[in-house]
């Protein structure tokens, strides 16, 4: 009697109840904001005309090749991690249906940026090729080095860490690799590789702007002690990855001479994954110069000297052309 | 010297930015809702770029909605943009839109929370700039 009494009350438990989203009742309008970029971001590789780059692939010597498809590998096998297992995890914590909502398209993109990789390898290189990048990606001690320090922090038990390991993956860990396609196109190769990897871009970089928003909104509740034991795990863990990043940098890039061009980059960004997280920059503006060429590969007007305030800049032109109009407003 | 009137986000990077200056400063409501604030004296604009791939909405609604009033357009001298390199030419492309809608020049961008340099960077150029232009 006592025995049914206690499963019927497991039955009617509210907090069993399963609930529907409802998109017209919003607790955190983030939520909604960033769902609203990421679906008018939408796009698919079949949109890139990839084969356009065919005869520039050519003109690339043996090792250039191999360095590339290699490059390109690597961050398949982060796009990897980030769709099936990051973005998932993630879900599990969210504090709103939106934010689960949010992460299944962010998980999503994830998967449609590592094929996309798989897109590129089909259209540009030989089968061969692109096996034997496979095989050294499950070999390379850095590559699985870095995913293996990542993958923890997902199997750990600290949300927190997880979204830490989630912002250092897509603000920071993706940019050794990014370097590349952003140097060909400055060097007018693969100007339509470099075109998809732009979009990568900007997906990635919403999706670390909202999962640093998230782990910021959820530490400004907690005590001063735990705030700066989670600052200290973050700073430790990203010298953590930086000096093993720094040796899968040397390792790809060394025989191309760029090792070192590639660190600036590697600084910049670190520092820009920092900044997602609500903390300062860790390195020094000096180890962030990089490379005119790569920036502006990156953004087209970003090496334009737009510090009126010195005086050094071109100057401004008033009046000029709107690209962007909106009907709000008034003038 | 004039003051700053700035947007920020839930997200507060841009808000952090403009405490870091500690220069005087009026912050627009998060919310578009909110009726914004009328200001009586010049001001520099500091505010995040939201962009599409297109670039529409790139500027905060609160912001359009700050700037229709013909009263606080008046008093606008400059404008400071934050922006992500990551977004190509959008970055920083709120700076550009209300530059050339209000004619003021665009006097800086930066990107995220910015840098110690580059609140360095704005502080001396906003003295400079009142001394010089006002």
């Amino acid at each position: 009697m006592t025995k049914g009494k206690t499963v019927m009350n497991v039955h009617v438990k509210p907090l069993s109840r399963v609930r529907a989203i409802n998109w017209n009742r919003i607790q955190d309008d983030k939520d909604l904001e960033v769902w609203n970029r990421l679906t008018s971001n939408f796009w698919l590789p079949e949109k890139v005309p990839l084969s356009n780059d065919i005869p520039s692939w050519a003109t690339l010597k043996p090792e250039e090749q191999k360095l590339t498809i290699r490059v390109f590998t690597g961050l398949t096998l982060l796009d990897t991690i980030q769709n099936g297992v990051g973005a998932v995890r993630l879900m599990n914590d969210a504090q709103t249906p939106h934010e689960e909502a949010v992460l299944s398209n962010i998980s999503f993109m994830e998967a449609v940026h590592a094929r996309s990789y798989s897109s590129i390898f089909s259209t540009l290189c030989l089968t061969p090729d692109v096996d034997d990048a496979y095989r050294w990606s499950e070999e390379n001690e850095f590559l699985q080095h870095k995913a293996r320090l990542i993958m923890e922090q997902y199997d750990g038990a600290d949300p927190l860490k997880k979204k830490v390991a989630s912002v250092f993956l897509e603000s920071f860990l993706f940019y050794s690799g990014f370097y590349l396609p952003m140097y060909w196109s400055s060097r007018a190769k693969l100007t339509n590789t470099a075109d998809l990897i732009r979009l990568i871009i900007k997906d990635e970089s919403v999706h670390g702007y909202y999962v640093g928003y998230k782990f910021q909104r959820e530490i400004e509740r907690l005590s001063e002690e735990r705030k700066q034991e989670i600052k200290d795990f973050a700073f430790d863990f990203l010298l953590e990855l930086y000096d093993n990043e720094a040796r899968y940098t040397e390792d790809l890039y060394d025989s191309v001479g760029l090792a070192e061009d590639v660190k600036m980059f590697l600084h910049y960004n670190a520092n820009k994954a920092l900044m997602n997280l609500g903390y300062e920059a860790l390195f020094p503006p000096e180890a962030c110069k990089v490379n005119a060429a790569i920036l502006s590969a990156l953004s087209p007007n970003a090496d334009e000297n737009h510090d009126f305030f010195s005086g050094s800049g071109s100057s401004y032109v008033i009046g000029k052309a709107i690209a962007t109009e909106d009907e709000d407003w008034d003038f | 010297m004039g003051t700053i009137v700035y947007y920020s986000s839930s997200s507060e990077n841009t808000h952090r930015f403009v405490k870091k200056l500690g220069l005087a400063s009026v912050r627009l409501p998060v919310d578009a809702g909110s009726e914004p604030p009328v200001v009586d004296e010049p001001f520099v604009l500091v505010l995040p770029t939201y962009s599409g791939s297109d670039g529409k909405g790139a500027v905060p609604k609160p912001v359009i909605k700050f700037l229709n009033n013909p009263a606080n357009r008046g008093f606008i001298r400059g404008v400071i943009a934050a922006g992500n390199t990551n977004f190509g030419a959008a970055y920083g492309e709120a700076g550009n839109i209300v530059s050339a809608k209000c004619a003021v020049p665009l006097l800086y961008r930066f990107e995220m929370l910015g840098t110690e340099e580059d609140v360095t960077n704005v502080k001396q150029g906003l003295e400079r700039f009142w001394t010089r232009s006002h």
